[in-house]
């Protein structure tokens, strides 16, 4: 074995070769009786075999190679990037264990900072990225580029968590601050690596473009002592210009390819924000326009309820106030607060409190509660 | 080659009527027939209904039996197919087709080693 070992470099394979050298020698011996040198005969077996299975595995790998390159065009370096993406999003992993496992293994952070991150306690995360990595082991997750066919369904999972930890970064579920800049800055890197990888994808271009858009007004976001700003109040002088001017181009890149998908019509609404010098000279009937191709594409109820909004800017609170109150999302603490803001308009200020103090409620972000508990006191 | 064990979970209750499960278990079998020719086929079985299961223990080398199954719940085990298939994805595919045919939640769990 040892000997083996030591020629093979791999305990692992030396050991089936010495296995398969044994059950030859149980077989030939009793028949052709025992060689001269039995462990010379052993060794000399087991490593004629090792070699063999060796060149198997090679000629397999060549030819892996080989189709890799006539299907995407890109190195090895990236296909195994972009393999390891996939495994680490792969949809019978937890979405949890996704982010985890892409910022561990993708993103090269540490368990602790991931931890930290996230929140959570360190033994917590390092349990969640151990188990994650054991069901990829014993469950036998491929580590492969998906095929063509399959790529839209795996395809998606990778978006979400990419934009999943763009949103941690930027909205701040929970904590004391309401943005954390180094997740933004780590989702974008990430996001942008896999744009370059899969050129031929406008969703990745798209959520790019978007995170690009919303990081931009970071800023302008926040005041120096942490108070949550609306985009409708903010400096736009304090806007990041060319993380607006490549968003933009991006944006205007995918238009001309015509092939719309969520995050393409997410990044789209957010560069006509970014195109209006003053909020005020939004142009509200274009963001209402790709709000509804964004409704026709993923109807769920909160981009009924963010596309509410645009309606209350083009014909006003009341009717955007009925299309709100027809869902059914009162966990949701935005849902209130956007209730609260037309009911505010609409001068029903009593109602617009109660409110108000539903959202302050609901949410999890203390810059956000104070937000909000603040603008139930201003009427 | 990895093995992999596909749990069919079907709700408790009567079993449904003969005209609902007939094109089902037509179904399964050309599934199963494909599982053959493509030599991904191990081993498949329905089971009896859990309240004909009995659960042995041994406490203190006193054997103690208990009519019904280890838990009751709302849905229980019907059948399980095993398979070989190269990588989770392979096992995956023939679990949602078996999915598919049943109307019925499939787990997929590889066998250890």
């Amino acid at each position: 074995m040892a000997v083996l070992t030591r020629y093979l470099g791999d305990l692992d394979l030396a050991e089936e070769a010495v296995q398969d050298a044994f059950a030859v020698a149980a077989d030939r011996w009793p028949r052709e009786g025992m060689p001269p040198s039995p462990a010379g005969w052993i060794i000399t077996t087991a490593r004629n075999r090792a070699v063999d299975h060796l060149r198997r595995e090679a000629a397999r790998g060549a030819k892996e190679a080989e189709a890799l390159r006539l299907r995407g065009g890109r190195t090895s370096e990236e296909d195994d990037l972009l393999r390891l993406i996939f495994t680490c999003c792969h949809p019978a992993l937890r979405q949890e264990a996704q982010v985890a496992l892409t910022l561990r293994l993708v993103g090269g952070l540490t368990t602790p900072e991931i931890a930290r991150a996230f929140l959570v306690p360190e033994a917590t995360m390092a349990q969640r990225i151990v188990r994650a990595k054991a069901k990829i082991r014993d469950a036998g997750i491929p580590y492969r580029v998906p095929e063509e066919a399959e790529l839209p369904d795996r395809l998606r999972p990778v978006l979400v968590v990419l934009y999943l930890i763009f949103n941690e970064g930027y909205a701040a579920g929970t904590g004391p601050a309401l943005v954390r800049d180094d997740l933004c800055a780590e989702a974008i890197r990430l996001t942008r690596m896999l744009a370059a990888l899969m050129p031929d994808e406008p969703e990745v271009s798209g959520l790019l473009a978007l995170q690009l858009l919303i990081a931009a007004r970071r800023p302008a976001r926040t005041t120096v002592d942490g108070k949550l700003v609306r985009l409708g109040d903010q400096d736009r002088s304090r806007w990041d210009t060319a993380l607006i001017a490549e968003g933009q181009r991006i944006v205007r890149a995918c238009v001309r390819r015509g092939r719309p998908g969520p995050y393409q019509l997410q990044a789209a609404i957010n560069a006509v924000h970014s195109a209006a010098p003053t909020a005020a000279a939004t142009d509200w009937p274009a963001i209402l326009q790709l709000y509804d191709q964004l409704t026709a594409l993923a109807p769920t109820p909160v981009v009924a309820l963010n596309r509410a909004v645009m309606v209350a800017e083009v014909t006003g609170p009341a009717s955007a106030l009925e299309i709100v109150d027809g869902l059914g999302l009162d966990r949701y603490h935005v849902f209130h607060a956007v209730r609260a803001d037309l009911l505010r308009r609409l001068g029903r200020t009593a109602e617009a409190a109660r409110a108000y103090e539903r959202a302050a409620e609901l949410t999890h972000n203390e810059a956000e509660r104070r937000h909000l508990l603040a603008a139930r006191g201003a009427d | 080659m990895k093995t992999y064990l596909l749990s069919l979970y079907q709700p408790d209750g009567p079993a449904p009527a003969p005209e609902f499960l007939e094109p089902i278990m037509r179904g399964l079998a050309e599934l199963n027939q494909e599982m053959h020719d493509t030599g991904a086929f191990v081993f498949t079985a329905g089971l009896c209904p859990p309240g004909t299961a009995t659960v042995v223990r041994v406490r203190d080398d006193e054997t103690m039996l208990t009519d019904g199954p280890f838990t009751e719940g709302k849905e229980h085990l019907g059948g399980f197919t095993v398979v070989r298939a190269p990588d989770l994805d392979g096992a995956l595919d023939w679990a949602r087709r078996m999915a598919a045919i049943t109307t019925l939640p499939v787990e997929v769990r590889p066998f250890q080693g």
